[in-house]
């Protein structure tokens, strides 16, 4: 783990200060923490048929990550390999900021609401958009008139 | 070793450019020249925006994610769709030889350093 002795970046800093803060009045903090519990980063929206889940995790073999969902609970897992040259080559390593190793990120989701049969999960541009069916999902019926 | 998804707001520089993310970056240095990843996850080569001057580097890049219509955010923790990093370049470094890679998000750029600055190494002699 490679630090500097100075701030790298001044906005940086103040954005994880901040981001410390938040956490303090926020819900109780998660019990993985804010660093290596919070990668890869996660955007959740829904429409009526379903919830989109979006994982922000580049750089990734899309047959290496790990999606299980049980009861509700979906599970985002994997190994991003570190880019780092090997160590006999000579180089300085300047800046280190991009998260390698080990990643595991939990959701809840309601259960009554989630279908596990109708989940699909796209990789594009390092972005893994995982699509779940609503059970709510308003079906429409076409009523034939006599 | 963070990921770092700051935001930063760069008005000062330029007071035309919009808030944006700060993607966080690797870079390394050896005897020919310097190699630099950065995460820009969402960001397709059609919005990737690399702009290398003689003595600056700006990353740029848009996000484009399909997004189903009417769709309606519960948790965000990525708030902004454009990220934007600039780092200043030394002398030596040979800008106009410069390659870039861009693949799952990641963009890999590696920056020579100039022929007439590439290490040579000088003989101590000892009378």
């Amino acid at each position: 783990m490679y630090r500097s002795m100075f701030p790298r970046d001044l906005f940086a800093e103040f954005d994880r200060l901040q981001r410390e803060i938040q956490q303090a009045f926020d819900n109780v903090p998660n019990i993985r923490g804010a660093g290596a519990g919070s990668f890869p980063a996660l955007n959740v929206g829904r429409t009526p048929q379903s919830l989109e889940l979006y994982a922000f995790v580049p750089g990734m073999d899309p047959k290496s990550i790990e999606v299980n969902l049980e009861r509700g609970v979906l599970t985002i897992a994997g190994e991003r390999q570190a880019d780092l040259p090997p160590r006999e080559e000579r180089t300085s390593v300047h800046i280190n900021e991009r998260f390698a190793g080990r990643f595991r990120r939990v959701i809840s989701l309601p259960d009554d609401d989630v279908n596990p049969d109708g989940v699909t999960a796209q990789y594009r541009d390092g972005v893994l958009q995982i699509s779940i069916k609503r059970r709510s999902a308003p079906q429409a019926r076409r009523i034939n008139v006599q | 070793m963070n990921a770092n998804n700051s935001v930063t707001n760069r008005s000062q520089e330029n007071p035309s450019a919009e808030a944006a993310l700060l993607p966080p970056v690797d870079v390394f240095e050896d005897a020919s020249g310097i190699t630099l990843f950065a995460d820009l996850p969402g960001v397709t080569k059609d919005s990737l925006n690399l702009q290398l001057e003689s003595d600056s580097l700006t990353i740029e890049g848009e996000m484009r994610l399909p997004t189903p219509e009417g769709m309606e955010s519960s948790h965000a923790e990525v708030r902004l769709p454009r990220y934007r990093r600039v780092f200043s370049l030394s002398r030596e470094l040979d800008s106009e030889q410069a390659v870039a890679e861009f693949r799952n998000g990641v963009l890999k750029l590696r920056i020579p350093k100039a022929q007439h600055a590439q290490p040579r190494k000088i003989e101590i002699s000892v009378d």
